[in-house]
Order: structure tokens, then sequence, then C-alpha cells
């Protein structure tokens, strides 16, 4: 009998502490036209459409005020927390930017060739022809990170305001209706207190809120919760840490890896793979990606990365090479099932990744986040129009629902959860499905809540000792993110800090960086006969100085709230 | 002449610093094929013997300037009139609060160039080259100057004193007018200490605790140490965090950034963001049960131990062999 | 009172940042921030006005940088200057600590202040210098490492932090105070101060419009040349000694730290 996560809420209630009503005197409430939540693909994409639209229509743009777009980003720059492989398809790019050339973006370009392998310990097997999800003919190496910066540039010029290091806790609603949305406090102590030099957050009042938070966004699960947007089958997510190296030979080619490191055994149940794509002539982008669904407290994506890197397909192409970026962040994976059941409530949107909008066989995201986040800028532009209240943003929804998006998704609807089966049987139902156009095996197959699934404490794992040239350790890495959060900073994960060993040990493997540990007093406390008793009670320490948002306690018990505006990673090149 | 360096006095002593500025100046005015001489500039402390006691430390000639004490602008005005006067090729400076304050306005006056923060200086075909780390001394630049003089300013405490035993330097007087800007300010109390008030980031030796010590009262192992070697007591990021030890003295990636000349480390692992805040130390000597704790990578020596035991015995150690 | 507060753009500390291998320069693209040093100066500036002891008719930010400074002064701005004053021009580039202090104090000379206030470093290796520099042009008194500022009857009472302790020195206006991090804590801007800095005067000058010598700034005017980028001495690795006999192991130990000159 083991234990799940999910038995050890976290002592959050976030439709009550994170939705409510301004709180602001009428004179100190600040009035924008539109208020955009996250400076991401989804988010960027939203304002620099409404900008374009708004140059194109004088009486509207008036109508707006003196700050007709407002975009927070809680990072110190759009682009500090975006990460991503990425093999973007450059649909949504030249729908946002039809003057600009392609030799322009903000992208590594196109790469012809692709492989795919199934990896024992020591071997590699080619699968050829490439699977259809893994090819990416057409498809752009692209840094996230540059191209938030990038489409921030465009922003701006644009006229958009980017208020970045502020983070939105707040989702102001009055009447029903969402109003806006109640920036961050800055200068609090380690226990919540007010410091010196403290300065309250402020409620930003619009016609109309887009949320494209990204994955596990505050507001957004807030308002799924307030609204009961939720589907009846939960969201699930996958856990993604990568590199950057700067290498001495070009890489020729887009490569994904299924099997090793990952353990094929649904007793396991490991799902996912790893990619490896050129960034230009001179780096790689080089990540794994596991589902968090896994069942063994020893595993660390992280460390199953490093481990990675020393198969020979993998160590040949970093041979002399320069770690120069790391990185985490999670996926959803529920796919079309997950996604809220319906994309608005009156006076706002979800846009994106923190709407579940990802294809997960192939791994897309990005392209879907800015298409629905032109969408988003135009349904607006088009109730404002029309009468003047975004009350009604169903034609937000019935614009995801004509496009790519659900098209793309649904047909990719059940073959993220056959793997919950492992890995041989889970891969030969998804093969079926993919032949089939999704239409074999039909029906509904039910995604389940990560944090359901139940923990044990497998045997110690073989994960390689860092040496600070190929393999590294977490707080190595964490360091190479620019990360430099102050120490006394409130704690922003909320989280039972006592719980059973098995789940204390899951979360300290789990997160990339650090930021859970079971001291070593305890860990000793708990070993009987040389054996460790999963079901004893631990005090876990945490150190939310060392975290970069990744998204994954919120999917394995625990729940993860944005901290001080500017605090996290400033990640470059991820 | 080739060099002429300024040296800082108080209550009747040239700080070492000064002393290892002297030195230096001394060496490489040497290899110049030149002399080097030292500005000092004060009151009636400033005595003939105290003023020639440079001479121990290579300086030829002193030029003494009466003019009030501990202020950089009066300074910059001697230095001034006597590079003018007899002619210099270089000036040189210690670092710390004054070097960089003096050398700094020696420049703009004289519309010359400067080089701060710098580790090291050779003479190479005739003219000086300094050496400056940059990118937290990721990287070592060689920088050299067009025109003369040329101001070096060094790190603090990047010169070593030498005492050669004899020599004594010629004191000349200096009368220089002070410019108007350089008295309008006014010492009113000068040095006063603060008790507890440790400066860190000024301290020769420090003694730095970490989780290894196991609690909070394993501080008062390195207090005791630190008390022995004259230095003070610093603290990891974990320890501050957990209540053992005041932020003051948390050095890393959010704490201060020191550069003794020992950094003892004691149940610390060495994780880059501690790293980060005292890579720089001139020697690190560390102390940790785990053998594989990273720190070890770059101490200068490391001792695999329990420091529950080997902490009081080498402060007794210390203690008996100072005396 | 006019405060005038010298501010500049550096690169994010924590992010790698690498050399140039090729202008022997260090690599200035990528993210800037306004020097964590120059906040404790704008609020230095703050508390002043707020003291009352004075009455501070303007707080003014200046800049010497590129196009993208702009954003530095921005955040003056919202940190509570009033408005600001860009120098920026393409025959500034590569200035070196003496050029960019004369061309800093032309532009400030323009402003007639009766108080200067900047960081007495910057995250991107210049240090405690600027100030003295800049004063010396303007034949203002100056004082760095300043912890802490009082004024009274037109003077300025300063705390400083100084080789033998603190210092307490009286400085006649016009004076240029270079402050230490440990003068104040910064505030955190509000949104609408951050919405609003756009809005307020930003004035641009160029390097003629305020008498600057073009012979004297710039990569031709300056007087130090970098010759060469090398990494560090490599250190020796370092000995280990494993504890045994723990008598013996802090002999050892101590005859390490006699060698050294560390037990003197």
């Amino acid at each position: 009998m083991s234990t799940a996560p999910i038995e050890f809420p976290p002592p959050v209630d976030s439709a009550k502490e994170f939705v409510g009503a301004p709180t602001d005197p009428d004179d100190e409430r600040i009035e924008v036209g539109v208020v955009i939540v996250g400076g991401g693909p989804a988010g960027l994409a939203c304002a620099i459409r409404l900008a374009q639209l708004l140059a194109e229509d004088e009486a509207l743009l008036e109508s707006l005020g003196e700050v007709p777009i407002a975009l927070v980003e809680k990072g110190r720059t759009p682009g500090s927390h975006l990460l991503s492989g990425a093999m973007m398809n450059p649909s949504a790019l030249r729908k946002l930017f039809p003057d600009a050339a392609e030799g322009d973006w903000p992208t590594y370009g196109t790469v012809d060739k692709d492989a795919v392998y199934l990896l024992t310990r020591r071997r590699a097997f080619p699968l050829r022809p490439t699977p259809p999800p893994f090819r990416n003919h057409g498809n752009h190496v692209t840094s996230l990170a540059q191209l938030g910066r990038w489409m921030a540039e465009r922003a701006e010029e644009a006229g958009v305001y980017l208020l970045g290091e502020t983070a939105a806790t707040k989702l102001l609603v009055e009447d029903g209706r969402v109003v806006g949305v109640r920036s961050g406090d800055k200068g609090r102590g380690r226990e919540g207190e007010e410091l010196p030099n403290f300065e309250p957050g402020s409620d930003l009042i619009a016609k109309a809120t887009v949320l494209c938070e990204g994955t596990q966004g505050h507001l957004t699960g807030a308002a799924i919760r307030r609204f009961e947007l939720g589907s009846d089958d939960p969201q699930q997510w996958e856990l993604g840490v990568k590199e950057v190296w700067e290498v001495q030979r070009p890489l020729d080619r887009v490569i994904h890896t299924m099997g090793w490191p990952l353990r094929l055994g649904a007793r396991y149940r490991e799902f996912g793979g790893s990619f490896i794509y050129p960034m230009g002539d001179d780096r790689i982008s080089l990540g794994l990606v596991t589902g968090l669904d896994y069942r063994d407290a020893r595993f660390s994506v992280h460390d199953a990365l490093q481990l990675l890197k020393g198969h020979p397909l993998v160590a040949g192409l970093i041979e002399g090479a320069k770690r120069v970026g790391w990185g985490a962040k999670t996926i959803p994976s529920g796919g079309y099932w997950a996604r809220p059941r319906r994309l608005w409530a009156p006076g706002m949107a979800i846009v994106g990744d923190g709407a579940g909008m990802v294809n997960v066989p192939t791994l897309k995201g990005v392209h879907y986040a800015m298409h629905a986040g032109m969408f988003a800028a135009e349904a607006i532009c088009e109730r404002l129009k029309a009468g003047g209240s975004c009350d009604d943003l169903s034609n937000y929804a019935d614009k995801v629902e004509g496009s790519e998006i659900d098209r793309d998704t649904y047909r990719s609807r059940n073959m993220r959860q056959p793997f919950a089966k492992g890995f041989l049987v889970g891969g030969a139902i998804a093969n079926l499905m993919e032949i089939s156009g999704g239409r074999f095996p039909g029906g509904r197959w039910a995604t389940h809540d990560d944090a359901t699934v139940d923990v044990f404490i497998g045997p110690e794992r073989d994960y390689p000792k860092p040496d600070g040239k190929v393999t590294f350790d977490k707080l190595s890495s964490v360091f190479l993110t620019g990360n430099a959060t102050r120490d006394d900073a409130p704690n922003h994960i909320r989280l039972q800090e006592r719980v059973p060993l098995e789940v204390a040990l899951m979360w300290q493997n789990m997160c990339p960086a650090q930021v859970y540990e079971v001291p070593e007093a305890e860990l000793e406390a708990a070993r009987v006969d040389g054996r460790l008793d999963g079901k004893r009670e631990v005090n876990l320490a945490v150190i939310p100085s060392n975290c970069v948002q990744c998204g994954a306690i919120t999917a394995k018990g625990g729940r993860l709230t944005p901290p001080e505006g500017g605090d996290g990673p400033n990640y470059q090149t991820t | 002449m080739s060099i002429l360096v300024y040296a800082l006095h108080y209550q009747g002593e040239f700080n070492r610093n000064s002393l290892g500025a002297v030195s230096e100046g001394a060496r490489l005015a040497g290899e110049l094929g030149g002399e080097a001489a030292a500005a000092v500039v004060g009151g009636d402390d400033l005595t003939d013997d105290l003023c020639a006691s440079l001479g121990r430390y290579g300086a030829s000639k002193v030029y003494r300037a009466r003019a009030p004490e501990g202020l950089a602008q009066p300074v910059v005005d001697v230095m001034a009139k006597v590079i003018a006067d007899d002619g210099f090729e270089y000036a040189l400076f210690g670092g710390g609060l004054l070097g960089f304050e003096v050398g700094a306005g020696l420049t703009a006056r004289l519309d010359v160039g400067v080089t701060m923060e710098v580790t090291a200086v050779r003479a190479q075909d005739g003219r000086l080259v300094a050496e400056r780390p940059i990118l937290q001394d990721s990287a070592i630049v060689d920088v050299g100057y067009v025109g003369e003089p040329g101001i070096v300013i060094g790190r603090l405490n990047a010169f070593d004193a030498r005492d050669g035993g004899d020599g004594a330097a010629e004191v000349v007087d200096v009368e220089v007018e002070l410019e108007r800007h350089s008295t309008r300010a006014t010492m009113v109390k000068r040095g006063e200490q603060r008790g507890a008030d440790v400066n860190i980031e000024d301290a020769g030796v420090l003694v730095a605790g970490g989780r290894g010590l196991g609690n909070a009262e394993g501080f008062e192992l390195c207090e005791s140490l630190a008390d022995a070697l004259g230095g003070a007591v610093a603290a990891t990021r974990a320890v501050v965090d957990a209540g053992w030890y005041p932020y003051a003295a948390q050095i890393g990636q959010t704490g201060k950034t020191v550069a003794p000349k020992l950094y003892l480390a004691a149940g610390i692992s060495g994780a880059i963001q501690h790293k980060v805040g005292m890579q720089s130390s001139e020697h690190i000597l560390a102390i940790n049960k785990d053998p594989n704790a990273p720190i070890f990578e770059f101490s200068d020596l490391g001792v695999v131990g329990d420091l529950n035991k080997i902490l009081p015995k080498l402060t007794d150690a210390v203690k008996a062999k100072k005396g | 009172m006019k405060i005038c507060v010298l501010v500049k753009e550096v690169p994010d500390a924590a992010v790698e940042k690498r050399m140039d291998p090729a202008s022997k320069r260090l690599d200035r693209s990528g993210e800037k921030n306004l020097n964590p040093f120059d906040t404790h100066a704008i609020e230095a500036a703050m508390q002043i006005r707020e003291g009352g002891a004075v009455e501070v008719d303007e707080i003014v930010a200046v800049t010497m940088g590129p196009e993208s400074a702009f954003r530095a002064l921005h955040k003056a701005v919202s940190l509570g200057a009033d408005r600001s004053v860009h120098l920026t021009d393409a025959a500034l580039a590569g200035s070196d600590v003496c050029a960019t202090g004369y061309a800093l104090a032309r532009v400030l000379e323009a402003e007639s202040p009766d108080l200067v206030l900047l960081g007495q470093q910057s995250d991107d290796g210049e240090c405690y210098t600027i100030g003295a520099v800049v004063a010396d042009h303007l034949r203002m008194p100056s004082l760095t490492q300043v912890i802490r500022i009082d004024v009274r009857d037109g003077k300025l009472r300063c705390e400083r932090q100084a080789e033998y302790g603190y210092d307490t020195v009286d400085v006649e206006l016009p004076a240029v105070i270079s402050v230490g991090d440990a003068i104040n804590e910064p505030r955190y801007p509000s949104l609408k101060a951050i919405m609003g800095a756009k809005k307020k005067q930003l004035d641009t000058r160029s390097a003629a419009d305020v008498g600057i010598e073009a012979a004297r700034i710039g990569a031709e005017g300056s007087r130090t040349e970098v010759l060469a980028v090398n990494p560090p001495a490599q250190k020796q690795a370092g000995e280990i000694i494993e504890d045994e006999d723990t008598n013996e192991t802090v002999e050892r130990i101590v005859a390490w730290l006699e060698e050294r000159k560390l037990l003197a």
C-alpha cells in the first residue's frame, strides 16, 4: 500500500485567496484598455495583434484610454521565464508578421534531416522511417527565451506597455465579471511581514483580461475553479529539463530518442524521451521530457538527463563542448480532453499552455499559443467595436474550435494516456492511433491527475556524480539560470512540509532546482535495518529562493504561486 | 624619477597596504631603471623618522606635505604638484578607500589613464603593464598606458610589503596651495570604531561556518578560532537561513563578496552560490567530513575530518604559536 | 536644492558574461539593468527630499550611454526622479574612466546641480572612481563609501567607511557624493510610477550640445589600451589531508599557515 501525494493537499484555496473584488480606492486604481497576463508567445502575440487592430481603428484606440494595452510579466523581462525545445511551426509568426522576411526572425532556421532512436544503455536503434509525430520539416529551431525578447521589442514598438518584474497575484472579479488583475506586493520578508521598503501591488482595471500565464498558470488555475471551467478529465504534466551547449562540430539533424534512461516497465511508468536540436552551427539544445505520473520516488529528470549525456550517441555530440544554459519547465499533456471545457468567462479569456493547448506527441504548443493569442485579440476587438462589453467571449472559443488547434489536438486526443500501461504497450497503441489518424482505438481515454499516482521508494539509481564538465549538479545549474533571488523573500510554494518519506523523497528528487530536501538527520532516522521506511513522516526543508518556477510541484501535490516580480531565473538561451 | 607612491598613515603608522604599494613601486621602478618615491600628507605625526622609514621598503625619497588627514582631494593637489615639478612616469596606489579616491582625482587632474583593482604589475619593454581581473575573476586583462603618467590603483592588499631592514629615505617638505574645492570637506571625526560592527569585507582572515557545524552553537568554535587568528566570522546562506548567524556575515551570490588573505571554511560544501563570494581569497583552507564536497576542488588546503575535533585543537595550537 | 543623480545601465550581474575576443572588450549585448548601486543613490536623493531639512526643487537623473540607456532613466524616474537627461553620442563609445568622467562633468555643468549623487561602483567592473573624476572636473568636494547623509545648515554631514573605521566629514555644497549600498534600502517603484515614467521629460544631449571636446573622448581619446585578455593563472591543485591523528593534522595545518605568513 503506497502513498499518493494527493493525500497531502497543500494549504491553499485558490478560488478564495486569488480571486476577489478590487480593493484600491477608486483614484488609485490603474485603468487600462486590455490587460494581458504573461509575456510568453501567447501573451505577446495577443498584444501585438491587438496593437495592429487598434492601429487601424482610431476611434477604438481612443476609447481604450491612456494605456490601451498593458502586459504584465513576472520575470525580469519577457523571455526570462521562457523555455522550450523548440521546433516551432512557423505558421503563427508568418501570420503575425506578414511583412517580415523569415531571415529576420530570431530563429535558427529549418533543419532538413531528422532521426529517431530507441536507446538502450549502450546502443541506439534508429526508427526508420521517422515516425510521423517526429517529422519536423519546415519547422524552425527556436529559443523561446530569445523569441520572447524579440517579440517584446516588437510589442513595445507598437505601443504596448510592457510591465516586467510584475506578478499578477489576484484575479479581480465584480458581480460575476472579471474586471482586471491585481499586481503583487514587493518588499515582504520571509514570514510575509512588511519590510521597510514595502510597496503594495495595484489594482489594474481593464475591459478585458487575457490570461496567458503558460504552464501551471496561477490565475488560470484560480479562474478555472472559480468559474467552473475545468474539464472532467484532469490535466497532466510532463517535466522537461534542458541544457544548451556550445559545440565544436555542428549538428545537422533534429534528433529524438525514447527508451533509456527511462525505464519501460509499467511499474515505473516513466514516459517520455529526449530531444536534441541544432541551434545554428555552434550550439545545440538538449533536453529530457518525462511524464510526472512516474512512480519511483528516486527518479530525477535532471539527473536522468545527466545520465543520458553518457550514452555514446549523446557523448559524441557534446565532446569538447561547453554548457552555456540550463532550465526546466513543465508541459501540460492532457491534450484535447483535459483542456478547460470553456475557454472564457465574462471579461476574460484563457490562452495557450495555461489552457492546455499543447500537442504532446508532436511536442508542439508555441504556435498554437500564438494563434490563440491572435484569436483572443480579434475576438476582443470584435466585441469592443460592437458594443463595448467583453462579457461574452464565446467568439474567441469559436475561433479556437474552428482552427488547427482543435483539429490537431483532437487527432492525438488519446495518444498520451495509453502510456500509463508502460512504454511498449503504450507505444503500440499510440502507433495504431497515429496510423489510423486518431480513429482507432476511439473513445475517450481518461486522463488522470498526476498527484493521484502512488509513489514508492525504488532502489538507488546510478546517476552520475557531477564532474562539472559534462555532468552538473542542480545548484550550479540553478546558478547558470541567473537566479539571484533574495534569501529573505517569502516562501511562494504552498506545501505540507510534514509528509511520509516516500512523498518527501519524491519531491526532493523531482525538483530540478533542489528546492526540497529531506534533512540528513531525518533520513537517517527513517533508516531501519538498512532500509528506508517510506511511511515514516519527515519534516521537509524548503529553499524557495532556488526555485526556477517550472511548476512540477503543482502537478505532484503542492502549489506554486508567483513569487515577487522579477524573482527566479533569467533564461537567455532556453 | 619613475614612480610616485601614495602612503597612508594613521596614528603614527603607515598601513600595511601602503607599505605593500611602496615595496611594489620600488621593485617596478628598479625594473624601469629608475626610482620610487612616496607622497605622504598629514600633520605633526609625520615625523622625520616615520617618513624616512619608508626607505626600508624601497622609497628613495619621501615628499611630505602639511594638509588635512584622511581626505583625498588635498592629496590630489600634493601629488599633482610633485608630479608636475619633478616628473614621474607612474603613480601607484595600494587600493583602499583613499587610494581609489586620490587615484581617481589625480586621473582627472592630469587627464591621464587609470586602471583599478590591479592584482599584478610588470615591466615590459620599458613600460608598465597592469593586470586586472574581470568578470568575477574569470579572465585577466592586460592594460597598457598611453602617455604619462599612468595611474595604477591596486586591489586592496594586492602588493606584499617587503621590509629591506635598513635604508632611510630622503624626506623633502613640499608647500602646496590647496585648490579651493579641496578645502570644502572637513574631517569632524576620524576612524571611529563601531564595536560589534565588524566589517567582513575588510577582514584579512575569515573563519566561515556552514551547515556542517550542526547547530548554532557550532559558531562558538568559529568565533574562538577567528579570535585566535585575528580575523572575523562569516557564514553561508544555509545557516543564515536557519537563523544560526546574522545576514551581515553571509558570503555568496546573495550576500557579500570577500577576498581575504585567508578564508577558512568549516563545514561548508562549496556550492557555486557560495563560491562566487569568496573564490578570490588568497588562501582557502577547507575542513569538511565529506571527501566529495565540491569545496575540495578549489581549496588550497583541504582537511577531510570532523571539525568538532579539529577546530578546538587548531585554536589552541594557533594561540600557542602566536604566543 | 537641485540634485542630479548619475545613473548607469549595466549588464545583468547574474547573467554569465563573456569577453568579445575580437574587440577585447566586454560583450555588452544582452540584458541590461539600472546599476543596483545607483538605486541607492536615487533613494538617498528621495530621502533628502522627504526628510524636510532642505527643500529639494528637482531630482534629475543623468546618464551617459548608448540609445538603450533610456531604460535606466525610465527606471530612475519610476523610483522618484522628476526628469532625466540622456547624454548619447557615437563619439563617446569606448571612452575610458577619464573620458567618461570628463563628459559627465560637462553635461552636469549644464544642469548646475547643488548635489551630485551616484552609486560608488557598478556591476560591470568600474568602482569607486567616477565620482572623484567628475568632482575634480567640476571643482567640487567629493567623498565615496558614504553610508549616511544628513543635511544641516546648508552643509552635508556624511559618514563613510574608511580604512580605519568610520569617518564623519562635513562637506560644503555643491558636492559630489558616491554612496555605498549600506546607506539605505531602495524602495520598489509603484506600478503607477513605472507606467508614468515614459511620460516624464527626457532630454537628449549630444557631445557637442554640452561642449565636449571630441579629442578627449571615445576610443581615440582613451589613455589606456587593452593589450590582452587571458584566462586566470591556473591554480595549483590543492593539498588534501585525511584526518586520522588530529594532533598531527593540526600540526600540519599550523605549519601550512606559518609558511604562508598567516600567523603574523
